[in-house]
């Protein structure tokens, strides 16, 4: 028997930064909000021995124990789906702040055309250029209204940047400036002007500067020690959950973490919340915490899985396309980038910053013409140097082999000697694609694991071909010897990383019908749950998803205090 | 951690970078006389100047000279092990404090031999330095068996078990150790079969012949998939090149000095935005020591 425990106002589910953002706004205001981490509890003083890419990057230390809970996938809905038995393609966080932490720090705002994508793209090209099983959707909510909820984060991060010249209005600069240029980013810089692009340093939440945000939090500048992705920054420089929002929510009194708590059940009756059920990991204790409202912020793949766990929301049935949860599962093209080799120069890549970066948008949302292209959308160019650590940097050109002493020779010769410049590419949603509970698989508890369908189509392919071709031109104008770049991008496969932005699965929109929630981050069929993160993207921009996870959880928080007052839907 | 403190640490590095190229065991060698603490209390550069500083008054005076000297006479360079790089179990001079790193834990010694033959042709010794033997992978590899990741401690690894899509990726039951001890033993077989001499006692050439064999999947194995297996052993070599040296392998951090990476260091603050700059390589041991 399950043990009951009082009432609190809020519950949150997943202490991350979605998570943690709504707690400190939440506790600022005098609610009561506990928050349920399924993970330990994190400290900067935990990276003291963080410099160790064998444990952190190789042996995922930061993440998720996919023995207890893992992912089942299958490229098509006629194939059996079988689990990620090991890690590859994207890495779950796990912990208090959780992807929070071992993030790079690139803090892109998307740009206005992508939450409006549906309607921008048939007012410019006509119906026809939507495939007809292409399920882009608008947000429900425009790049201006989102904004001011931008501007916050980005105080609250203390992000380093300067503006876009092709991205949306901007109420305010950074609240820190950019991070240091380093010589391959002077080289970026040159070519790209003589390219005739748009160059801006990248938008970082490595803080360039010592700084203290609104909330009274001080934290110290990036020092480019070289370890920001799949650790936890020893210094505090990078922005993560734990040394911004969290103590600011701690310090109201008002927040109660219990880390080790995994949520199983949103409990419901009516159309209303009651509260959650979760395992006491520590101890296998089932314990209900019942809540007035109920935050769901644990990361696109958890959000779903509770909802269709909870059985709350509609489905989402692929064979009719209609139902909503677990539809538009969206994720990212990252193959599309080129690597240049220099004979005559070495740069310190050894050194660097998970978000120190120079970037173009060119050739990102709808920034240049598609009337003759057979894709839609595109991706931020960038060339980052995040700290090319040995044993995952063994770049050798194309046709050397890959053992013995003609790898050693070459891999030692470019060690120092390669710049790559990388495309982020959107990534659109279809009818094919999405997450629902897989029939087989189970997690540690029994429970059923999520099951991605999904596969790289026609769009893909030709977004990411066009990229890297761009990435090529910007090399070879940097100055290198020879560049190697994708040619073809094969079928999407879960075995070699990629990007950590899987999107969609409770998406946001305008009308119950084609969406879960709304522009708060509301749901729809439960007035009093709030489902938060990147699952409410309806496709993916060609972006970093993070600072407009950030933005829509303090659109949430602003629409939850709304709610504690009025009660009912919002939008 | 204060950020302050540890950016004037890459000025030391710099000073320091002009030794970069110095064998180690030249580095080394003052090891031996260093006293009681020098196999694990080593001193870098970076805490001797943060000892001297926190006891500038002691300094002023010549009565501890002599302890001082003692102590400072550690080496500066090394954040890996004291000794001279070895390969061989029970290897080392007998002045020295052996290196109890090593010695196995997973590994027969046949299997060792035939793993440490193996890596040293995928990471051979050249001009620019040594290779996997002198480097210590395979006791790294053995190392890394013994524990969780031979163990598949934090994969899926429950039933049902079906044969997938090459998406879908490994599928198998065999855990990482079994696989190991499948694909060595696949190894020697065909070794034996082809050449009848076991795998390490082969000539470097036939060695190749039998590693390519089995990344091109043509040994046509009835257990596993050669190419697999030789996929995580050709990995888990730059694994043992490069990790820290704490693991066992990238012995004496020369992995880290063959393609000048400096191991961990606290900042780059001053050289972030220069030209190629190289910084001799610092451990987490030096790390831990140093704090």
């Amino acid at each position: 028997m399950a043990k009951t425990l009082p009432k609190t106002d809020v519950v949150i589910v997943g202490v991350g930064w979605a998570g943690g953002i709504i707690a400190a706004e939440l506790t600022k205001a005098g609610l009561n909000v506990v928050g349920l981490e399924r993970g330990k509890e994190r400290k900067t003083e935990d990276y003291f021995m963080v410099h160790d890419e064998l444990r952190y990057s190789m042996r995922y230390e930061m993440m998720q124990d996919l023995s207890k809970e893992t992912i089942t996938f299958r490229s098509h809905d006629n194939v059996r789906a079988l689990p990620m038995r090991q890690y590859g393609s994207f890495l779950l966080g796990d912990g208090l702040g959780g992807s929070g932490v071992h993030w790079n720090g690139q803090t892109y705002r998307f740009l206005p055309y992508d939450f409006q994508i549906r309607s921008k793209t048939i007012e410019r090209y006509g119906k026809d250029k939507i495939p007809a099983d292409m399920t882009i959707r608008d947000y429900g909510i425009t790049y201006d209204e989102l904004e001011p909820y931008y501007d916050k984060f980005e105080k609250m991060a203390g992000i380093s940047g300067e503006a876009n010249p092709l991205g949306g209005k901007r109420s305010s600069e950074f609240p820190t400036p950019p991070m240091k240029k380093t010589p391959g980013i002077q080289m970026f810089t040159e070519a790209a002007s003589k390219l005739k692009l748009h160059p801006y340093m990248m938008p970082a939440a490595n803080l360039s500067e010592n700084y203290t945000n609104p909330d009274g939090v001080a934290r110290a500048a990036c020092q480019y020690c070289g370890y920001c992705e799949r650790y936890g920054c020893e210094y505090g420089a990078k922005a993560d959950p734990v040394v911004t929002v969290i103590p600011v929510a701690n310090k109201t009194g008002k927040f109660q973490i219990r880390t080790h708590s995994n949520v199983r059940r949103i409990l419901h009756k009516g159309g209303k919340a009651t509260g959650v059920m979760y395992i006491d990991v520590t101890t296998g204790e089932e314990i209900i915490q019942p809540a007035d409202i109920v935050v769901v912020t644990s990361y696109v793949f958890n959000n779903v899985r509770l909802l269709l766990m909870s059985e709350l929301g509609k489905r989402y049935d692929p064979s009719t396309g209609t139902g909503v949860v677990g539809a538009n599962y969206a994720y990212q093209v990252v193959k599309g980038s080129a690597v240049g080799f220099f004979e005559n120069k070495q740069f310190n890549t050894f050194a660097g910053a998970g978000s120190l970066g120079i970037s173009i948008d060119d050739y990102n949302g709808d920034n240049f013409d598609h009337s003759d292209l057979k894709f839609i959308h595109g991706g931020v160019i960038s060339l980052s140097q995040t700290g090319a650590r040995p044993i995952q940097n063994n770049t050798v050109p194309a046709g050397t082999a890959s053992w013995g002493p003609e790898f050693k020779k070459q891999s030692l010769h470019y060690a120092n000697r390669t710049l790559a410049v990388g495309a982020q590419g959107s990534s659109m949603s279809f009818k094919q694609h999405f997450i629902d509970l897989d029939p087989t698989y189970k997690d540690t508890f029994g429970d059923p694991l999520m099951r991605i369908t999904f596969d790289f189509r026609e769009q893909d392919k030709e977004l990411a071909k066009f990229l890297a071709e761009r990435c090529n031109e910007i090399v070879k104008e940097m100055g290198a010897d020879k560049v190697d770049f994708l040619k073809e991008l094969g079928p999407y496969e879960i075995m070699s990383y990629q990007s950590t932005h899987n999107t969609g699965g409770v998406i946001m929109g305008a009308e119950p019908g084609t969406s879960a929630v709304n522009n708060f981050s509301q749901m729809w069929d439960a007035d009093n749950v709030f489902v938060v993160g990147a699952s409410s993207f309806p496709q993916n921009a060609g972006y970093n998803p993070t600072a407009t996870v950030g933005a829509l959880a303090y659109r949430a928080a602003e629409g939850i205090l709304k709610y504690r007052q009025s009660g009912g839907l919002l939008v | 951690m204060e950020g302050n403190k540890s950016s004037g640490l890459v000025a030391d590095k710099e000073t320091d970078s002009k030794k970069a190229l110095e064998p180690a065991k030249e580095n080394n060698a003052v090891s031996e006389h260093s006293g009681p603490e020098h196999d694990n209390v080593q001193m870098n550069s970076n805490s001797r100047r943060k000892f001297l500083v926190n006891s500038g008054y002691v300094i002023g005076t010549l009565a501890v000279g002599g302890a001082l000297s003692t102590i400072f006479g550690c080496t500066d360079n090394n954040g890996g092990n004291p000794q001279e790089p070895t390969a061989t179990p029970g290897g080392g001079k007998e002045t020295e404090i052996p290196n109890y790193n090593r010695a196995l834990m997973y590994f027969t010694p046949a299997q060792f031999r035939i793993v440490d033959s193996a890596t040293e042709r995928i990471f051979p010794e050249d001009d620019n330095g040594p290779g996997a033997r002198k480097l210590g992978v395979a006791f790294f590899i053995d190392h890394q068996l013994a524990g969780d990741w031979g163990f598949n401690g934090r994969d899926y690894m429950s039933p049902p078990f079906y044969a997938g899509e090459k998406v879908q990726g490994y599928q198998g039951r065999l855990k990482r150790k079994e696989i190991f001890d499948i694909g060595i033993q696949e190894l020697e077989n065909y070794s034996l079969t082809k050449y009848t001499k076991g795998f390490a006692e082969l000539e470097g050439a036939q060695q190749d012949e039998v590693l390519k064999v089995f990344e091109n999947e043509e040994a046509n194995l009835p257990t596993i998939s050669e190419s697999f297996f030789f996929r995580m052993l050709r990995a888990t070599t730059l694994e043992g090149a490069y990790s820290d040296p704490l693991y066992g392998g990238n012995m004496n951090m020369e992995g880290w000095r063959m393609r000048n990476y400096p191991g961990s260091q606290m900042s780059y603050l001053n050289i972030i935005d220069k030209d190629f700059t190289k910084v001799e390589p610092s451990s987490l041991q030096a790390h831990l020591v140093s704090h």
